[in-house]
């Protein structure tokens, strides 16, 4: 399977990383070499064996719908870049 | 001989408090030695928090309370929140995040007497296996400061190994804990899947993650992991198995049946091999059976857990978002770019590296040929394993591949640095508990760690079998 620039810059996108064409043409090679490795799953018959998600056997674990105790919502504002007393703050995002 | 054999482990240290000793001058030599650490393994010091949770359990001593970790200095790997204090994960990205509330292994353990002293340096947000990702800078293995400790819980096993502490905590998602234990020549233990609860711990990989101790020997593990351990409603995943007993279940080597792997033609240093095969001898000789024992789809775990750990990752680090804590970008231009360029900014080379090939296999188009592949191939692994214990009680191999080898060797290759994983990844994808156990040096004494694995949920009976085996060694 060969990797793509294009298909790094819309990976990148996917995952919002900012990445200047030196670290696409970087990570185009890395990504290549680690993906030509995990190819090797593809030889594994894998038919009629469904796909196992987690290990720990448990089944849709849900709690009692009561409320617990609550972060301090000052304590978690204080780890905000910019907040005011009660919200955390973001670029304008809607025109009106 | 590591420096660290010179000084009292865990038990000894909270049985001399529980006896009257002051946990107040046992903390404090632990807080001098770490911050005396030549080896960047303890990236923060909390002398202040240690000294007064000290002298609260001098207190609860003298008023009669006997506890499990009684002044036992322990410290965090870097991805695990205690209240109140920083918490980065080594991670330009979470820069100054103080956490809001402790892990739930930290209640634990200052429940049960434990002083936290301060935090080890780790692989940045655990994605590594030399510690060289870390933004603090690699850890030197305290048995040659020209080689890695190995990763990700680098600073945890250095800082045991040096004698800083007898216990800390790391996580192990592909080896974490196991890899630097062995390369440090400490014992590290990675509980089944879902034993100890990861309320607190920085996700990496949900479905593989486990946090456990790095300490000395397998009574500590036992000790600690007890502490740790135990059904927490706070972690949907968490396991409903009672807590690990305190002791390790004893058990003689006479009929007990060891697991052998068929090993790599190639790639396994001699001297590993041959702490092997002396450490299959030793166990032959005592009465132990040696089983051979077969995982066929082990082969193909390295491939499988980097599509899976990576899928995982590239979901749970979402969070790092540039608002909601954290590293932010200067001057945005809008919302977009404050996430693009803030973790752009933040995350360093191989958490991106890890990041863009999770979104890749997870994205329209590919999610069927390698996600979903990759969890078919782990059903399969996991009746692997079903099928060897089925034969054996416990499986027994090598940690590594090679012993540690020199800082800056690996680090631009990224899928050899993978590969460096190859023994340890199976136990996280099969969700079954395993331990490095120290097992002697190279001529060149670096130590060698073997690899112990046991079925789920028999914890209890691998750290009985661990210390059965390391009295023959």
């Amino acid at each position: 399977m060969d990797i793509t620039p294009d298909q790094v810059r819309h990976v990148a996108r996917l995952a919002r990383l900012a990445m200047d064409e030196d670290s696409v043409a970087r990570m185009t090679r890395e990504l290549a070499a680690i993906v030509g490795y995990v190819e090797q799953l593809q030889a594994v018959d894998t038919d009629g064996v469904e796909p196992l998600a987690n290990v720990s056997g448990l089944e849709h674990v849900l709690r009692d719908d009561q409320p617990g105790p609550l972060l301090d919502h000052a304590a978690v504002l204080a780890n905000a870049p910019l907040a005011n007393e009660v919200a955390f703050l973001v670029p304008k995002a809607v025109e009106r | 001989m590591s420096p660290a054999a010179h000084l009292p482990g865990v038990r000894q240290i909270a049985a001399q408090v529980n006896a009257g000793a002051c946990p107040v001058a046992i903390v404090e030599a632990a807080l001098q030695r770490a911050e005396a650490d030549q080896l960047n393994a303890v990236i923060r010091v909390y002398r202040d928090s240690a000294l007064a949770t000290a002298a609260e359990v001098a207190q609860r001593v003298a008023t009669g309370a006997s506890l499990p970790l009684a002044g036992v200095p322990v410290l965090l790997k870097d991805n695990i929140c205690y209240q109140g204090h920083p918490v980065e994960a080594c991670s330009r990205i979470l820069t100054g995040f103080v956490a809001p509330y402790h892990a739930t292994v930290v209640e634990r353990l200052l429940a049960a007497g434990a002083v936290i002293i301060g935090a080890a340096n780790m692989d940045s947000f655990a994605m590594g296996s030399s510690n060289e990702t870390s933004c603090h800078g690699p850890v030197r293995n305290p048995h040659d400061p020209n080689r890695v400790p190995g990763g990700s819980s680098g600073g945890s096993a250095a800082a045991v190994a040096a004698g800083i502490v007898p216990l800390a905590l790391g996580s192990d998602t592909g080896g974490s804990i196991r890899q630097p234990a062995a390369f440090c020549g400490t014992l590290g233990c990675k509980p089944t899947y879902g034993r100890v609860s990861r309320y607190g711990l920085l996700a990496f990989g949900s479905s593989l993650d486990q946090i456990g101790p790095l300490c000395r020997d397998a009574a500590d593990a036992a000790l600690a992991l007890a502490v740790i351990s135990g059904h927490d409603p706070l972690d949907s995943t968490s396991s409903p198995l009672p807590a690990v007993a305190a002791a390790p279940t004893a058990r003689a080597l006479a009929g007990l049946r060891i697991g052998m792997l068929e090993l790599p033609d190639e790639g396994l240093d001699p001297a590993i091999s041959a702490t092997l095969t002396r450490a299959r001898q030793a166990l032959e000789a005592a009465g132990a059976s040696l089983v051979p024992v077969r995982l066929p789809h082990d082969r193909h775990a390295v491939a499988c857990y980097y599509i899976i750990a990576t899928g995982e990752a590239a979901s749970n680090l979402s969070r790092y978002d540039g608002i909601h804590y954290g590293h932010r970008c200067q001057d945005p231009a809008d919302l977009e770019e404050v996430y693009a360029r803030s973790r752009a900014e933040g995350f360093g080379a191989e958490v991106q590296r890890r990041i863009m090939l999770g979104t890749y296999v997870l994205s329209a188009g590919y999610l069927d040929a390698y996600y979903l592949k990759a969890q078919r191939v782990r059903r399969l692994l996991v009746q692997d394993y079903a099928t060897a214990f089925a034969a054996c009680d416990v499986i027994l191999g090598p940690t590594t591949p090679t012993p540690a080898f020199a800082l800056g060797e690996k680090i631009d290759d990224p899928l050899q640095m993978y590969l460096n994983d190859i023994f340890t990844i199976g136990a996280n994808l099969a969700g079954v508990p395993a331990l490095s156990l120290p097992a002697g040096h190279t001529d060149k004494g670096l130590p060698i760690g073997l690899h112990l694995q046991g079925p789920h949920g028999q914890d209890e009976a691998l750290l009985g079998i661990a210390a059965a085996v390391a009295a023959v060694l």
